[in-house]
């Protein structure tokens, strides 16, 4: 058993790394060195154990059961709601709506709110870094609607022209979804200027935080976003469960977006009146297992603590960057100065998934191909890149071996 | 390419060659001199009809008829797939449709490389021997009717 008391003291990687038993498999004979995090990260035991422990010893179904299986499975459940609050600094519990995933999050907004907010001629402002879960949403809508979807541009850093974004923002502004962080090139957004800006103009924002909320400090209370969404699976949770955060007069106002059990204060065939927050956006028998278990996520985050894990991140990410400069050809998609522990790269003459399979060769797992960002790859006039993602359990010496499977990729490939 | 093998025979002889590699690396390395070794597509063969998409590479197929058999040419913008796709014509090319419809394509299993043909997104080589069995479909079919 290690004690999660000797992590707090002083950041200690392979204290950590004791808790994440996949990190010891080998992939193709080799030590598996995993840095496709922004993709997934690995679970902890803590994780691992939740699951298991829910299944052999709570499983009942929550909120309606009287029995003790039913209580416990509740309490347990409404826990992780209590703990995300607190994780993204949440007003209260009933803001944190539990969904699918960041996907989910976006689709709901997008549905509930978008159908009832966004008219003909309405603009919606997005970015030239969003994922398609951030563009393809809205794109529906704004078909729908008749309504027009503007996207902010990006400089040769993949830093966000807030200039431009401004030029973009008039009273035909309805909303603004930009991530907080680029999945593929790694971009911290100044989303709180924006957020400003955007409620200058009178439009509400939606924030995707998949790949910020494990990096960086949340708090959506002083950030001031509108929505907020992100996915457990990303912050070493299990996939299947994500979280949107709304402001409470919003949600309040959002006509439901799944109709079913749960969500309903009263059914007759005349009339369905609507439960209250959070159950109205929660209908049919939840993800209980991984909600129950993202508590115990967020909690290993939190004893290891957000800020020892960034440092940890940000010291590989300048380690990364500068030995992957050293390479000859090799260049790096995305230098904004902000950015969380991802790095994407091309090299000139070889194609980015022949590196994917001889860097896997190598037992290393790194992500290759559009990122579902296929607007901002085209941006760039690059077909893909691959992307290495650091998670809080990489070492330097993990670093060491992508250089050198990436050596030794390039001397095969040319 | 023009050989006198059945299929199965040239299957057989990919097998025997990749059973002289001791290592993923070494298997790897001659899939890749494989994929340098075949000749560039024409530019006038890499139109979007050609094109065989993948969620990351890009593979152009193009075919011929005759004599009643298929000659397939092709090219990938990744080296791995070209690799893959020059063993594909080996065993494929020179056959009637009927002989390429009917084989199943085992070597590509028996030499390791089954995960290039696994149900993910990440490459067009499932979809480009569904395409190269598409042509031989199509030709059967056009041959039969006339």
């Amino acid at each position: 058993m290690i004690e999660t008391a000797t992590i707090e003291k002083t950041f200690d990687v392979e204290s950590i790394r004791k808790h994440f038993s996949i990190l010891k498999r080998q992939v193709k004979g080799k030590p598996l060195v995993y840095l496709d995090n922004a993709a997934t990260t690995q679970k902890p035991k803590e994780v691992i154990e939740a699951l298991v422990g829910y299944y052999s010893m709570n499983n009942a179904n929550v909120h309606r059961g009287i029995h003790t299986l039913a209580e416990e499975a509740t309490a347990a459940y409404e826990a992780t709601r209590d703990t995300v609050a607190s994780f993204i600094n949440a007003a209260s519990r009933e803001q944190i709506i539990f969904t699918r995933g960041a996907t989910e999050g976006i689709n709901l907004v997008a549905y509930s709110w978008g159908r009832a907010n966004i008219n003909a001629g309405d603009e919606i402002i997005i970015s030239t870094l969003e994922h398609h879960s951030n563009i393809v949403p809205w794109q529906i809508l704004c078909e729908e609607k008749n309504a027009i979807l503007k996207v902010i541009p990006i400089n040769n850093s993949g830093e966000l022209l807030i200039d431009e974004y401004e030029k973009l923002l008039s009273s035909k502004t309805k909303l603004v979804a930009v991530s907080h962080a680029s999945n593929t090139l790694g971009t911290i957004n100044p989303v709180k200027k924006i957020i400003e800006k955007a409620h200058a103009a009178g439009a509400i924002v939606l924030i995707d935080g998949a790949q910020s909320t494990v990096h960086l400090d949340i708090d959506v209370q002083e950030m001031d976003c509108d929505f907020f969404v992100f996915s457990g699976h990303k912050v070493y949770g299990p996939t299947g469960v994500g979280v949107l955060y709304g402001k409470k007069e919003l949600l309040e106002a959002m006509p439901p977006f799944l109709g079913g059990g749960e969500m309903i204060k009263e059914v007759t065939f005349v009339k369905t009146t609507y439960n209250e927050l959070p159950y109205k956006f929660e209908a049919g028998t939840p993800n209980i297992a991984d909600v129950i278990a993202l508590k115990a996520a967020l909690d290993f985050v939190n004893k290891i603590g957000k800020k020892a894990i960034r440092r940890h991140e940000d010291e590989l990410l300048q380690y990364a960057t500068a030995a992957l400069q050293e390479i000859k050809g090799l260049r790096i998609i995305g230098t904004a100065k902000e950015k969380v522990s991802v790095i994407s790269f091309v090299i000139e003459g070889i194609h980015p998934q022949d590196l994917g399979i001889l860097l896997d060769n190598s037992g290393i797992a790194v992500r290759t191909g559009h990122h579902c960002t296929e607007p901002l790859m085209a941006c760039f006039g690059i077909p893909g890149t691959a992307r290495a993602s650091f998670a809080m359990y990489n070492t330097k010496q993990e670093v060491d071996k992508l250089i050198e499977g990436l050596n030794k990729a390039i001397k095969i490939l040319s | 390419m023009t050989t006198n093998n059945t299929i199965e025979q040239t299957e057989r002889e990919i097998v025997e060659e990749f059973g002289l590699f001791d290592s993923w690396d070494d298997k790897y390395e001659y899939i890749i001199d494989l994929g340098k070794k075949l000749p560039t597509l024409d530019d006038k063969f890499k139109l979007d009809e050609n094109k065989v998409k993948g969620c990351q590479s890009t593979v152009w197929l193009a075919t011929d008829l005759k004599d009643g058999k298929i000659y397939y040419k092709a090219d990938s913008d990744a080296m791995i797939v070209k690799g893959l796709i020059s063993m594909l014509i080996r065993v494929l090319s020179g056959h009637t449709p009927d002989e390429i419809l009917n084989t199943k394509l085992d070597f590509i299993n028996e030499i390791g490389m089954t995960s290039h043909l696994a149900q993910t997104r990440s490459n067009g080589l499932l979809s480009m021997v569904k395409q190269m069995k598409n042509y031989a479909l199509a030709y059967k079919l056009k041959t039969e009717a006339a």
